[in-house]
């Protein structure tokens, strides 16, 4: 049954070679009659050529014959009408938000008086941690009089931005009170805390600068970081060493490093974990690697500093070594608006190239007038922070060792942040944290608040509670914090 | 569109050759002199440069006077300009003790809610008494108080959609909403004119950003069905959704949305919406509710609705309106939201006394009245400049009418020349507007009178002459005019 089969194939395989071997012979006829070529024995100034010319000339017959084709492309066929409009049609959008879950739904404790120390929820009277009112400035007499005076002769808003008469004597007063209370040449108002930073930082940061930023900077500061589009490195938070070896080793990687513009980014009191920055040692690296310095002092402006001058103060660092400074004032101020301060030519370029100052509407004069107010209270009153400085005390103390949470916080600084020590992935974390956090209030009025995160901050560091210490606390109120605290963790967490 | 004509597109281009030329001049002498005293930067690279600073110290601070020009009293119909004095040519400028009682042309006080208020103020007053000028904290953790609950409830049914959330800037609420409705993978289709605080908020998000000729649906139509066919840049994947971001009125040009044809195409593309109303909420629409209302446009069709207080309501802040899982979406995530202070509660409680003065809550027609005025205020004094021969931009019924100048010697002495005679006007140059088309920018308002609007027509037509500006022919309407003047007096 096999055999025909291979009887078949050697048939062909014989056919195959002779007829290999029909085109070797036809091709060496061929070379022979080229070589038998009246020209191909020639002698040009006595070289025999031999055969070769007529190969060589039958090549740049073909070179000239394939140059003298079209290279080959393509057809260009656009979409027609039809195609695009069968294309938009089965286009499907994403819906706008994605679906709405459980954990999306919580609602906060809605407030239903001021919400200075004391504050009221559900009819019930409870001490508020949750207000960044350091020094207890909130419902202060002198604060509310200058508001009413100010609401009375200027209405409540400005109807315009500052370069359009937004800009009211109050503002301009306001500016010179905060530079001469921290002794800068100038400064400037924003309108809101949060738009302080992300508009200054693009106005001094463009592409190709370089900006080195620690990596637990509130979102407000990651913003401006990503609008400027410069070259952006993070080193660990709140670790000098790593400071060290990020500048190191930017400086030495780029060559025209020394004719960019190259700043530090870090924030005083960091929101995200209370950490205090060590300015004698960012001031020393960045005079050594000729860095400039971004400030902001939003949680440190009246608290730190035996008078409340901020970190500056703190360290005894003269604050023409930093070059922007700036910060918010809904915190220790007890107002709104934010405001950068510095040398004569950093502000000045501020104001016309600050996104947040050109194009919007100007603080509410009110609430300059406020600030104003708050800086006199606080200049008269160095009281006010030693007992901000006594709760703070009193408050680590008390909280020292709470069942399952630490204290990531600095020993000084007015947010005390509590952490879980053993963390189980942030979402779980969070609503652990919350737990603790809705029974203080609902069992002990307590008011304390977890530190939420929003999709795009892309902060990393551990969540936990937040409490914001007032110099309007007193003893009791704190120790009925720790001991609310204290009771509910032993209760929640595992040892 | 603005169709400069040649010869004064000619003279622009060669006043800012000059001014270009000197300037650069002027900085290769300070170059020589910093030169001789080198060294005062130590290895530093300078903190300001290039040609926006150059703009800065060259061009800006000559005319700097006409810009930010401090007041002493509310932005009202009249108001007390501070005078300023510069003792080194105009680099600096010190307030003086003097004030001049001006016309106040420039304040976007639409409805006239910039000055204390009969009914608003006792109440603003009775609330900051109540809950402090500020809260201090965020709105997720103790700044919500009953009032901003409240607030948000008055805001949605005002708008005309199930919910809304508010914040206490403006800028912010746009620049931190966008990032949060779109993302990479995504595309923000925006109008070539819309405000800074869009442009931010686009950049910010990382989604891919085309724009459309201002105020043009059939070039916008264009864009979305290029686009959609071509999918995302390089990898072709479809979009993953599409957000057309425009402006109810927008505030350099005067010119009303065309919102009609835009949301049409957006329905039929699969696109939404997102109306930024800073100008128009409060100030056009029979009963203020912004140019929906103005346009018959359904507010149901339009997903996101933004607006600011800043303007209509004398007040602060912006709001998000639009249905409950977006704003219960927003809560959880928008950063303004988690990490903003809440947004001042007498700046709150004036919003909600101004909505009911204008919904006639209040149990007087004040509202009605303040809306028919402005309406009437803005078609009157628009119609005016037009029949003098002033070049005037934007739609009837737009309380914004900018006037072009182009020439920049024509800003400060445009501007300077009307405060002398005690009408104070907004001049706008670059960077609010592009360098070609500076322009004077009238904002009328409804706390203006016959009076007053007749006094600003007289001083803005003999200054216009002055100046060169009338660049259309006048109509020959004068008499008009003047009978109109003669009656009222």
């Amino acid at each position: 049954m096999v055999e025909p089969v291979d009887t078949f194939q050697i048939d062909t395989l014989n056919a195959m070679a002779s007829a290999v071997m029909n085109m070797v012979k036809a091709a060496s006829d061929w070379m022979t009659f080229a070589f038998d070529f009246p020209f191909a024995r020639a002698v040009v100034f006595g070289v025999p050529i031999g055969g070769h010319l007529f190969v060589e000339g039958l090549l740049l017959v073909v070179i000239l014959f394939l140059l003298s084709q079209k290279s080959y492309k393509p057809p260009k066929r656009p979409l027609t009408k039809k195609e695009i409009d069968e294309l938009c049609d089965e286009w499907v959008p994403e819906s706008l938000i994605p679906p709405i879950t459980k954990e999306m739904q919580c609602e906060p404790p809605v407030l239903e008086s001021a919400a200075g120390p004391h504050t009221v929820i559900n009819g019930k009277e409870v001490v508020n941690f949750t207000s960044a009112n350091y020094l207890g400035l909130i419902g202060h007499k002198k604060l509310l009089e200058s508001c009413t005076s100010a609401l009375e002769k200027y209405g409540v808003g400005s109807c315009g931005p500052r370069g359009f008469y937004g800009t009211i004597d109050v503002h301009l007063d306001c500016e010179a009170r905060i530079a001469k209370f921290l002794g800068t040449p100038d400064s400037i108002l924003y309108s809101y805390g949060l738009s302080t930073m992300f508009s200054a930082i693009p106005a001094f940061c463009k592409k190709g600068d370089i900006v080195i930023a620690d990596e637990g900077v509130h979102w407000g500061i990651q913003n401006g970081l990503y609008l400027s589009r410069s070259t952006i490195v993070y080193f660990k938070h709140n670790n000098m060493e790593s400071l060290q070896s990020t500048l190191e080793k930017v400086t030495q990687d780029n060559k025209r490093a020394k004719k960019l513009r190259r700043y530090i980014v870090v924030e005083a009191v960091y929101q995200n974990s209370g950490q205090i920055a060590p300015l004698d040692e960012i001031i020393r690296l960045k005079e050594k690697y000729l860095f400039r310095v971004l400030l902001d002092e939003s949680n440190s402006f009246g608290v730190l500093g035996s008078s409340g001058r901020g970190l500056t103060e703190h360290y005894g660092v003269p604050i023409e070594k930093i070059d922007i400074v700036t910060a918010a004032m809904g915190h220790a101020l007890a107002t709104e608006g934010g405001f950068c301060t510095g040398s004569a030519r950093v502000i000045d370029h501020q104001r016309l190239s600050s996104s947040g100052y050109v194009f919007s509407a100007s603080l509410p004069p009110y609430l300059a007038s406020a600030a104003i107010t708050a800086v006199d209270v606080l200049e008269e009153n160095p009281e006010l922070i030693t007992k901000l400085k006594q709760n703070i005390t009193t408050l680590q103390k008390g909280l020292s060792d709470v069942r399952g949470l630490e204290i990531a916080s600095d020993p000084q600084s007015p947010i005390v942040f509590l952490k879980l020590k053993r963390s189980t992935g942030s979402s779980s974390d969070l609503e652990l944290l919350e737990d603790i956090a809705d029974r203080a209030l609902k069992e002990d009025n307590i008011f304390v608040a977890t530190s939420k995160r929003s999709k795009l901050d892309k902060c990393t560091l551990a969540v936990g509670i937040r409490l914001f210490v007032s110099a309007g606390h007193t003893e009791s109120d704190l120790q009925k914090a720790c001991d609310s605290l204290n009771r509910i963790a032993a209760m929640v967490l595992p040892s | 569109m603005i169709t400069i004509p040649y010869l004064t597109a000619l003279t622009t281009y060669f006043s800012y050759g000059l001014l270009f030329a000197f300037g650069q001049l002027r900085d290769f002498f300070r170059k020589l002199i910093d030169w001789w005293n080198a060294g005062n930067l130590q290895g530093y690279a300078p903190i300001c440069l290039g040609l926006e600073d150059f703009y800065i110290r060259r061009l800006y601070l000559r005319i700097q006077d006409c810009f930010g020009r401090p007041i002493s009293s509310p932005p009202d119909a009249w108001f007390d300009v501070v005078e300023r004095v510069s003792n080194d040519n105009n680099k600096t400028l010190k307030r003086t003790t003097k004030v001049s009682r001006c016309l106040n042309l420039g304040s976007y006080n639409y409805l006239g809610f910039a000055a204390s208020d009969e009914y608003c103020t006792p109440r603003v007053v009775e609330s900051m008494k109540r809950f402090s000028p500020s809260t201090c904290s965020t709105r997720v953790d103790g700044g919500t108080t009953t009032l901003h609950n409240e607030l948000e409830d008055c805001v949605a049914s005002f708008v005309g959609k199930p919910a809304a959330l508010v914040f206490g800037m403006g800028y912010v609420t746009n620049s931190a909403i966008l990032p949060v409705l779109i993302g990479k993978g995504g595309l923000l289709i925006s109008d070539s004119l819309n405000h800074n605080s869009i442009v931010n908020g686009a950049r910010g998000s990382g989604a891919s950003v085309r724009v459309f000729q201002h105020n043009t649906p059939s070039h916008l139509e264009k864009v979305l069905r290029e686009h959609i066919a071509e999918g995302q840049p390089r990898t072709h994947r479809p979009w993953k959704k599409i957000i057309i971001v425009v402006e109810g009125i927008y505030s350099m040009e005067g010119e009303l949305c065309k919102l009609p044809e835009i949301v049409a195409i957006s329905k039929k593309y699969k696109a939404y919406v997102y109306l930024d109303e800073a100008h128009s909420i409060g100030a056009v629409g029979k009963s203020g509710r912004g140019v929906c209302e103005l346009l018959g446009v359904d507010t149901a069709d339009v997903d996101i609705m933004m607006g600011t207080f800043t303007k209509s309501f004398g007040s602060c802040g912006g709001y998000i309106a639009g249905s409950k899982d977006l704003i219960q979406y927003l809560k959880y995530s928008c950063p303004a939201h988690l990490y903003a202070t809440s947004i001042s509660p007498p700046a709150a409680q004036q919003i909600i006394s101004a909505i009911k003065v204008i919904l006639g809550e209040d149990g007087s027609s004040r509202g009605a009245q303040k809306l028919a005025r402005i309406r009437e205020n803005s078609n009157f004094f628009r119609s005016e400049l037009q029949k003098m021969g002033f070049e005037v931009l934007g739609d009837n019924d737009s309380p914004v009418m900018p006037i072009m100048l182009y020439n920049p010697a024509k800003i400060p002495a445009f501007s300077r020349e009307c405060l002398k005679q005690n009408v104070a006007v907004v001049t706008v140059a670059f960077p609010a507007t592009p360098l070609l088309l500076a322009r004077a920018r009238i904002c009328i308002s409804a706390a203006h009178s016959r009076e007053d609007m007749i006094k600003a027509l007289e001083v803005i037509s003999r200054v216009g002459d002055m100046v060169g500006i009338k660049y259309f022919p006048a109509e020959p309407k004068k008499e008009q005019l003047e009978e109109n003047r003669v009656k009222l007096e």
